[in-house]
């Protein structure tokens, strides 16, 4: 295949004709064609054909995402696309595996994968529809929602504190940790393809609107800003920690945009590699390690 | 038919299960069938290990009460097993552990130390012991530690076990057999050499007993086999992988027992409706609950059936025995694929942590099979509608396919769906998969039966107990029926093999019948239940006894 030409698609061909049922002023629109964008730029400029990238939904309003791309997809179940990721990226060394997921998705049903993901520096993609709310089931908190929200199963409003995500992610291992804004779309198509170039665990936590039950556009439109070159350093812990720090998801404080971290570490997958390399005769294999034990 | 029983007791940490294993290799290494049960509890140091080898002349794969020796490190080893011993049994001890023994006391304290050997090379000076007491000539005794002992320790081993030979007297005469040597090997190995033979390219698992040493096999010999194995974070996390790597091509099977399986089984439905193919070594221990880890039993029949929401195909497959290890392993995960249907093998801790002589050269592997793959022609549709119901596989990376699997209600091409009549047809495409797997297992030995038709009395066994039925069978002049595919159900075959079955026993390892519940929603007599549910397998004396009151 000619990757100038990548299966002869253009952006608006990876667009499927199932029926999108998202909310009107939804903010999964923005992410779904940055993400149409990102995936067919990248196909150009970097010559991965379209065949080669993988997408992973979890269940919630996110997920339907993988239903309107034309791309590879793996429709799961809520909060376990992550080692499904993994183990894609283990069978292949060429494809490009993005997960997409939810706050309520990732943060509570599927933590565990998250941060076991990120410890292992598995080179797989995750980026989070972060709307601070469960949408699908009807507006419930999650656990990026702020101290006091009034959520359906809890109308007291809740006492707890919620996760700072990236800061979870940095303490875990990731290698690559960004944060972006669906009212910011350029930049956001530039935060994905960075995160989906980076060898490793990247991780991309989206501030996403939700019309219907909790819309913080003038919240974010007051507080969210893009960081400047040299605002942080992306290769210290320290430097990226700080800035990390700068919003809790709880306190009134301003809310940086773009890479907060990028290293370089080996992979998880790289082993397997070695061991599958060349597929020998396995049942030749299995009568020599029986006549080693007679 | 000449056959050897030993016993060997001991601590925890004592390496008990090594010993028995090179026991084992003794009576191998003279051409004898030989079976290890291995007792432990589920403690690291302390408590009380033992384990059962048993050799003769032909297949053996249970144990009896009574033992030949017994050889006790510690006064439990002893006391614990009143039961075994009896007139003709020659008791080794650890005089410097044991207050109360009769027969030969061995000061091991003080034979490794004026060695100057490390306290595990006690358990050579008991297979010193054992050799001479059984007539086994001492340099059949150094091949075997040669074999099973690290070089730089050799030597070491070798005197003590000289010392242990020398402090008793020849009591029986083991006489050598003349056949070849085969290796013994534990059920978790099988099963895991099985899977390579079907093609296994990657294994995942969590540990937990009875498939954690199937795990740390395939672990120590993934090079070797050329295959992956992971232990991600836990067995929700486990399914997944395999998931991922099957939905990409690669051919994955995971291992767990009860508690784990529980967690997979959101995946498992998963790969029920997106069509994942996975192959799942569910080796069974006693629950509810964390039950009783380190024992076993037969009681997750209806839970592997029946786990998962919604309704799909599966297969499910129980082994009773090495070789039926080894092909059922590799079918389960060829049909897995053939059929892109969850596989499910049910195993026990008696079959996977036991070991057995394996002959190799005696299995007869099943026919192999292939997965349909995308001819590459017209549009792809993941879920492409056909006459078996098996639409053509194309993985991630495959120019002019996009490949989209789904956990929803799906159309042809994988994408999400409501409508009824798509729902309607995409289901009865799903469930078609199953009618097609369970023709084409026709054609496989779904049920062996052992013994001659007109006996007029029957033992239905599945899984472990097959071994102990045999021979419990053979005391009584009775058949034994047992069904090696459990799901689909092998209904005719079943039924042809139980004509003039006379008076029917359904022995089971659980304490509601659970084969018999199976038998009776498939519309068979399952005769009458002979049930054990105290985590132990069945001796065959014991069996033998509890039959008598059924056949008198």
């Amino acid at each position: 295949m000619n990757p100038k030409q990548p299966a002869g698609k253009t952006a608006g061909e990876l667009i499927t004709p199932v029926q999108n049922t998202w909310c009107p002023g939804c903010g999964n629109f923005s992410i779904e064609h940055m993400m149409k964008s990102a995936i067919t730029e990248l196909s150009e400029e970097e010559g991965i054909p379209l065949e080669n990238f993988v997408l992973l939904g979890g269940i919630g309003c996110h997920g339907k995402l993988v239903d309107y791309l034309n791309v590879n997809s793996f429709y799961g179940i809520h909060g376990r696309s992550v080692p499904a990721a993994t183990g894609i990226r283990l069978a292949n060394p060429d494809v490009k595996v993005i997960c997409h997921v939810g706050d309520g998705d990732i943060y509570a049903e599927g933590l565990d994968h998250l941060i076991f993901a990120a410890k292992r520096n598995s080179d797989i993609t995750v980026v989070v529809h972060n709307n601070r709310v469960y949408g699908l089931t009807t507006g419930q908190y999650t656990p990026t929602s702020p101290t006091g929200f009034r959520g359906r199963s809890t109308p007291g409003g809740i006492t707890e504190h919620p996760l700072n995500p990236l800061e979870v992610m940095l303490a875990a291992g990731a290698t690559h940790i960004a944060r972006g804004y669906t009212k910011k779309v350029q930049h956001l198509k530039g935060l994905f393809k960075e995160a989906i170039m980076h060898r490793g665990f990247s991780f991309v936590d989206v501030l996403q609107i939700c019309a219907t039950y909790f819309n913080l556009t003038d919240y974010y439109n007051k507080h969210a800003y893009e960081m400047n070159e040299g605002e942080v350093d992306t290769g210290r812990f320290e430097s990226a920690l700080a800035k990390i720090r700068e919003w809790d998801y709880d306190r009134e404080a301003p809310i940086a945009l773009g890479t907060f971290y990028s290293v370089k570490k080996p992979i998880y997958e790289e082993h397997f590699q070695a061991l599958t390399a060349g597929r020998p005769d396995r049942r030749e294999l299995i009568r020599r390690i029986l006549e080693e034990r007679r | 038919m000449a056959e050897y029983s030993v016993l060997i007791g001991g601590k925890a940490g004592e390496g008990i299960n090594t010993a028995g294993l090179s026991i084992a290799g003794l009576f191998s290494r003279l051409g004898y069938r030989t079976y290890m049960y291995l007792d432990y509890p589920s403690l690291i140091r302390g408590g009380h290990n033992f384990a059962v080898i048993r050799a003769a002349e032909r297949a053996i794969g249970a144990h009896r009460t009574p033992v030949d020796v017994l050889l006790a490190f510690d006064q439990n080893s002893i006391d614990n097993h009143r039961e075994s011993i009896h007139d003709g049994t020659t008791v080794v001890y650890d005089a410097s552990a044991v207050v109360k023994g009769e027969g030969y006391g061995l000061p091991l304290d003080d034979i490794v130390k004026e060695e100057k050997a490390p306290p595990i090379t006690k358990n050579s000076a008991m297979l010193g012991a054992l050799a001479r007491v059984a007539g086994i000539g001492r340099e059949v005794l150094e091949d075997v530690l040669r074999e099973s002992v690290p070089a730089k320790h050799l030597e070491a081993n070798l005197r003590v076990a000289d010392r242990g030979y020398d402090a008793v007297e020849t009591v029986f005469s083991v006489k050598p057999l003349g056949s070849r040597a085969l290796p013994v090997l534990t059920g978790n190995e099988v099963t895991g050499l099985g899977l390579v033979h079907g093609g296994l390219d990657a294994y995942v698992a969590y540990p937990m007993t009875p498939t954690s040493n199937l795990l740390h096999f395939l672990a120590n010999r993934a090079e070797d086999l050329s295959i992956g194995v992971f232990h991600p974070e836990n067995e929700i996390g486990v399914i997944l992988m395999a998931l991922g790597l099957a939905y990409a091509g690669k051919k994955a099977a995971v291992g767990t027992s009860g508690g784990g399986f529980c967690l997979m089984t959101e995946g498992l439905s998963l790969a029920g409706m997106a069509e994942l193919p996975v192959t799942i070594v569910m080796g069974q221990r006693p629950g509810p609950s964390t039950g009783l880890p380190t024992y076993t039993a037969q009681t997750e029949l209806h839970f592997v059936l029946n786990a998962g929401q919604g309704e799909f195909p599966r297969l499910v497959v129980a082994p009773g025995d090495l070789e039926e290890a080894f092909t059922w392993s590799a079918t389960a995960l060829m049909l897995s694929w053939r059929y892109q249907v969850p596989s499910i093998i049910l195993t026990d801790k008696t079959l996977a942590e036991g070991a057995f002589s394996f002959d190799i050269d005696a299995v007869t592997p099943h026919t192999d099979q292939e997965p349909l793959l995308w001819d590459g022609n017209g549009e792809y549709n993941r879920y492409a509608l056909t006459k078996d119901g098996v639409s053509p596989l194309a993985f991630p990376g495959r120019e002019g396919a996009v490949i989209k699997v789904n956990s929803y209600a799906h159309d042809e091409a994988g994408f999400t769906t409501e409508a009824p009549e798509k729902t309607r047809r995409l289901r009865e495409k799903m469930l078609k998969k199953g009618e097609s797997l369970s023709a084409e297992l026709a054609t496989y030995p779904v049920v062996k039966t052992y013994g001659t038709r007109d006996a007029g009395k029957t033992l239905i066994c599945w899984g472990s107990e097959k071994w102990a039925c045999i021979e419990a069978a053979e005391k009584f002049g009775a058949r034994v029926v047992q069904p090696l595919v459990l799901a689909p159900f092998p209904a005719r075959a079943w039924k042809e093999a139980m004509i003039g079955a006379g008076k029917v026993a359904c022995v089971e390892n659980n304490a509601t019948g659970q084969l018999a519940r199976l038998l009776r929603q498939q519309g068979f007599d399952p005769g009458r239940s002979v049930l054990k549910y105290d985590g132990r397998p069945f001796a065959v004396d014991e069996l033998e006894a509890r039959l008598a009151e059924v056949f008198a």
